[in-house]
Parts: C-alpha cells; sequence; structure tokens
C-alpha cells in the first residue's frame, strides 16, 4: 500500500443500530477462524449480521460504520476477512483497540472519523497520508483522527510484516 | 509526577519513567498464542524472517496453547495443530496441548505470568492476568509475531480508569456480578484504549482467582488491560514465588473515577446479545432455558465449580436442561475430583468435557440448537457466539447456572443455598 495513495470508490455504509459496536463475532464467526485459507474467510465475512454482504459488496468499495467497529476478540481473522472480500479502506466513527492494530497490521487502511454524514453508495475519495476523506457525492471533506506515526510508517510499507522485514526493529 | 500501575508497569519495562498519552518501545516477560492466532503469528513470523535464520527472542517466555478447539473437530484443525506442535519443537518453545486447559490459566497456573509483568497474549482476555497486578494486554497475530522475534512492543501508554468498591458482596453473589454490573455501568465501549484499576475494600479478601474473573472481563469494556490492585493478594493454584506489589501513587492522575457500594448488590446477567446489555436478575427472573454451561477463561476454576456444586448437591438438574462443564484446566479438574465436587456434579447431571475453550467460542463441544436459550458462565453473548447465531445467550455467575439447571429458568441462586 503506497500511503501517498489516494482511494476513489463507492462507500457501503452501515448505519444506526446495525453500525455501531460490529463485533468480530459478527465479522467473522469463531467457528470458521480455523483455517489459513483467507478465501475461505472471505466467503463467510459478516454472515451474521448481513447475509447478503458477500453478494452486495463490490470489491474495492470502502466499508463504513458507526462506533467502536470491531470490538470483541482478537483475531486477525477479521480484518483479514474484510480485506480478502475486497473491502479497500473502512471509516468507522472510532475502533475497537485490537482490530485497529490489526487493520494496520496486515496493511488494511482504517481511518476514524468521529463525526460523518457519509450515505450509501457516496463516492468517497480517501487520503491516507493526509488523513482526509472527501465525500464527493456530498461535497464534504472530512478530517480523521491523527494515528501515531509508528503506525502511519507500518501502513506506509503495507503492514507491519514488510516493515520489520523493512527495518527489523520499530523505529519511533 | 505520580503514576498510575500501568504507568508504573510500563516505565520499568521502557526503561524510563512513561506517562498516560506517550507511545513507547517495552520489554515483554512473556507472550502467548493460541491455536486461533498461533497459526497466522508462525506464518508471519517466518515471513518476516524469511532465510535471514533469526529465532524466537527467547524461547522459554513464548508459550503456544491449544485449547480454542481440542481436541481438534476436523482434520483442518488438526493440521494447524500439527503447525504448532512443529513450530514449539523448532524454536524450544513450550507448547501446551490438548486436554491442558485454557491459556489464560495455564499462563497463571505454571507462574509464566507474575505480579508487575508486561504480558502480551495473542488474545483478547490476556487482561486475566490483571487479577494478579500484571500490565497484560491482547494483541494480534502479526503484532504477536513481531514480539516473538523483538521482544518487545510499541504501545501507546494509556489513561486509567479508577473503579473503587465498597462494601461487601452479599451471600451468593460474586466477583462475576460485580463485574457484569460494571459492564453494564460502563457498557461495551465505555474503557476503549484505557486501562482500569479496581480497587477498594470490597476486593481485598477476593482470591486470586475471583480477581482473575474480574479482570478478564475489562476487555468487554474494550480496555487495554485491567488491573486489580494487588492489596490482600495470595497466590493461589500451588504458586510460590516471591513478588512486590505495585501499587499507584498518590497523586496518580486518573481520566475518570467511579465508586460503587455493592452491599446489595444482586445477581446479574447480562441478555442477549451482548455483554453490556446487564439486568438484574429479578428482571429476568423465570425465563425458561435448556442450555446451562459453566466454562471458559472467566468463571471455570475450583472455586466456580465448588459454588456449582453447593448448589446441585444432592439435587438433580432439569429433565428439559442439559448442564456442561468445561474445567478451565486439568489442574482445575484434578483439584475438584480430589475435593469431590467432580463427583457431586456428575452425581447432579452434569455432562464433563476436557479442559478447554469448548463451547464458549463455538467451534464444538457443546453448539446451541436454533431458538435454543442458554445461561452461561463466559464473557461473551454476541450472536452466533456459540456457533449459533440463533440462540440466546445469557451470561451470569456458575452459582445462577447451577441454580438455573436445577429448575429449567433463570433462578436466583438464594432459593438454593
Ligand atoms: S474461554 Fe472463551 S473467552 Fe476465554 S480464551 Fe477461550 S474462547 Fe476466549
Amino acid at each position: 500500500m503506497d500511503s501517498h495513495a489516494c482511494i476513489r470508490a463507492s462507500a457501503y455504509v452501515y448505519e444506526g443500530a446495525l453500525g455501531d459496536n460490529i463485533d468480530t463475532d459478527r465479522i467473522i464467526p469463531g467457528k470458521y477462524t480455523k483455517t489459513l485459507d483467507i478465501s475461505l474467510l472471505a466467503s463467510h465475512v459478516m454472515e451474521d449480521l448481513d447475509p447478503e454482504f458477500r453478494y452486495r459488496f463490490i470489491p474495492g468499495s470502502i466499508l463504513v460504520a458507526g462506533d467502536n467497529f470491531g470490538c470483541g476478540s482478537s483475531r486477525e481473522q477479521a480484518p483479514i476477512a474484510l480485506k480478502a472480500a475486497g473491502v479497500s479502506v473502512i471509516i468507522a466513527r472510532y475502533f475497537a483497540r485490537i482490530f485497529f492494530r490489526n487493520a494496520i497490521n496486515i496493511g488494511l487502511p482504517v481511518l476514524e472519523v468521529p463525526h460523518h454524514a457519509i450515505a450509501h453508495g457516496a463516492i468517497l475519495e480517501v487520503h491516507l497520508r493526509e488523513g482526509t476523506v472527501t465525500d464527493i457525492s456530498a461535497g464534504v471533506v472530512y478530517k480523521a483522527t491523527r494515528m501515531p506515526k509508528v503506525m502511519v510508517d507500518i501502513l506506509a510499507e503495507g503492514g507491519l510484516v514488510p516493515y520489520l522485514q523493512k527495518y527489523g526493529d520499530y523505529v519511533l | 509526577m505520580g503514576q498510575t500501575i500501568s504507568e508504573k508497569i510500563l516505565s520499568a519495562h521502557a526503561g524510563y519513567p512513561v506517562y498516560q498519552g506517550e507511545i513507547a518501545v517495552v520489554h515483554v516477560d512473556g507472550i502467548m498464542a493460541t491455536d486461533t492466532t498461533a497459526p497466522y503469528a508462525i506464518t508471519a513470523f517466518r515471513e518476516i524472517v524469511g532465510k535471514s535464520g533469526r529465532k524466537v527472542w527467547n524461547p522459554s517466555r513464548c508459550a503456544l496453547v491449544i485449547d480454542h478447539a481440542a481436541p481438534a473437530p476436523t482434520e483442518k484443525i488438526s493440521n494447524l495443530h500439527v503447525m504448532m506442535r512443529e513450530f514449539a519443537r523448532e524454536q524450544g518453545c513450550p507448547l501446551y496441548d490438548v486436554g491442558s486447559g485454557i491459556c489464560h490459566q495455564i499462563m497463571v497456573e505454571e507462574a509464566f505470568v507474575r505480579p508487575g509483568d508486561v504480558f502480551v497474549g495473542a488474545d483478547s482476555h490476556t487482561c486475566t492476568y490483571g487479577g494478579l497486578g500484571a500490565f497484560a494486554t491482547g494483541v494480534g497475530s502479526t503484532d504477536l509475531a513481531a514480539v516473538m522475534l523483538t521482544g518487545k512492543i510499541w504501545l501507546k501508554v494509556p489513561q486509567t480508569i479508577r473503579i473503587e468498591y465498597t462494601g461487601t458482596l452479599p451471600k451468593g453473589v460474586t466477583a462475576k456480578d460485580l463485574v457484569l454490573f460494571t459492564v453494564g455501568q460502563l457498557s461495551i465501549s465505555g474503557a476503549t484504549y484505557q486501562a482500569i484499576e479496581y480497587c477498594g475494600s470490597a476486593l481485598e479478601t477476593l482470591s486470586l482467582s475471583s480477581r482473575m474473573t474480574i479482570a478478564n472481563m475489562s476487555a468487554e469494556m474494550g480496555a487495554k488491560t485491567g488491573i486489580v490492585h494487588p492489596t490482600g493478594l495470595t497466590l493461589e493454584f500451588g504458586l510460590r514465588y516471591d513478588w512486590t506489589p505495585v501499587l499507584p501513587d498518590e497523586d496518580a492522575e486518573y481520566v475518570r473515577r467511579y465508586s460503587f457500594d455493592v452491599s446489595a448488590l444482586q445477581p446479574q446477567v447480562a441478555v442477549p446479545h451482548s455483554p453490556d446489555n446487564v439486568k438484574d436478575i429479578r428482571e429476568v427472573e423465570g425465563t425458561k432455558i435448556t442450555y446451562a454451561f459453566i466454562g471458559s477463561c472467566v468463571n471455570a476454576r475450583l472455586e466456580d465449580l465448588q459454588q456449582a456444586a453447593h448448589i446441585l448437591r444432592g439435587r438433580h438438574i432439569h429433565p428439559n436442561v442439559r448442564l456442561l462443564i468445561t474445567p478451565a484446566s486439568k489442574n482445575v479438574m484434578l483439584a475438584a475430583v480430589q475435593d469431590g465436587t467432580m463427583q457431586t456434579l456428575l452425581e447432579a447431571g452434569a455432562t464433563m468435557t476436557n479442559a478447554a475453550c469448548g463451547a464458549c467460542v463455538g467451534a464444538h463441544l457443546g453448539i446451541p440448537g436454533d431458538g435454543e436459550v442458554v445461561i452461561s458462565t463466559a464473557n461473551r453473548n454476541f450472536k452466533g457466539r456459540m456457533g449459533n447465531p440463533n440462540a440466546q445467550i445469557y451470561l451470569s455467575s456458575a452459582a445462577v447456572v447451577a441454580a438455573s439447571a436445577l429448575t429449567g429458568a433463570i433462578t436466583h441462586p438464594a432459593e438454593f443455598l
């Protein structure tokens, strides 16, 4: 992932009760997590919450949710499943702690935008390095919460594996 | 400037004083991964290392535990277990195989983690060791792979919420009720990115097992870690080592403070589908159940089994109910055999499984059917948590589960005490 990149795609939005506290059991149920086959993870992603997700979600789109996205377990299979299903970026009002780290570590961009009114289907332009989200459909620019530099660097390398391959250790 | 427990422990492991909000790289004392997280961690570790020949930084401090789907219910999962065994042998890491028990119980029982340590586990309930006064936090697989290699982790020093409990817990009301009540008050996101310190006179006489129960559910409030003040802490599980309590400074800075008097607390029940949907038992009494589960890292230690046995002694569970008991570890199981608890439970109609995560995570060992209502001692009741999105899961103490297994409906344990 080139962190200078700008990602332009449409928004797949969960709002209201459906959009808050989406837990890792809903993202990928525990019974499916014991596999290294990521296409299998992708085929069950979100199925208890949104059985239509894997048919309706257009790969490359941006997933948009409310508060506390990814709460619950530490399973990295949750962001991996979303990434494998073609999610290019996740925007939430805020994320659960472990999910946030995991997503960055596997090179899936996640942005916290505390206040937004992004509508389903809106065309968004995400600038990772600047941390901005432009809602082209609504003509609004949102500023994401600033990430620690180490996270920006990890994301810039495409995840923690390539980061450590390059640096061998954490560089603060 | 005064420091919280987290700031003190992290300072000692960073090598210089650190305070909330700062990003720091700290040395860790131990790490752990399970059969859900280790396969991805091993894969990431191998990718990072490549052909460089680098090894796990300190194999004796890196434990692997096969507990989430143990024994393996499918050949695919069995192959993942094989992968873990091979990695452990190759690197010289201790591996706790099928039947040993739940990772968190084992880490404490085996003195893998001690008071004042920094411990990183690839499981969200790693915070359980806060019951021992350690700074313990859950991470994902790739983060763990990085710690395997470096023996260090970067983190943001958290702000701390201080929760004080006064009074004395009434009879039949347990540490689980206290923490369920707390989750209900703070909500599932109430401590996101923050640490919790649990303190106060009501906690000072609690066993290590009960302290672990409380610290465990810090995860259900989104906390990075949850530490019970080690005041009054006595080691359990046959543990014997010297330790020094780490307590906060008088002038430590807290982001929020709560104070609860627990003297009138009633048993608490979390209703579907979120652990913070917490109600007083009086509001849900009489809800029919068909499946009762005593297990998981929050409540399957000897004291929980004893609590259940106390209620079930000389009685038999309701004909419409199956009671499944999955002890937290082999040692817990042995202790329950030795003191007669096991016999009491079996005679009352319970089914005993091997020590593991079991039904808690819905991989096998007791998946509920459609429309079934479960009363469980576990820590999560998210939709689909036990393997079936069409089941309803209620969370409570072992005492409430045992009483409910007797009547076939959610029941206040006082009736049987
Ligand atoms: S018992 Fe349940 S909550 Fe605890 S580690 Fe196992 S799966 Fe997770």
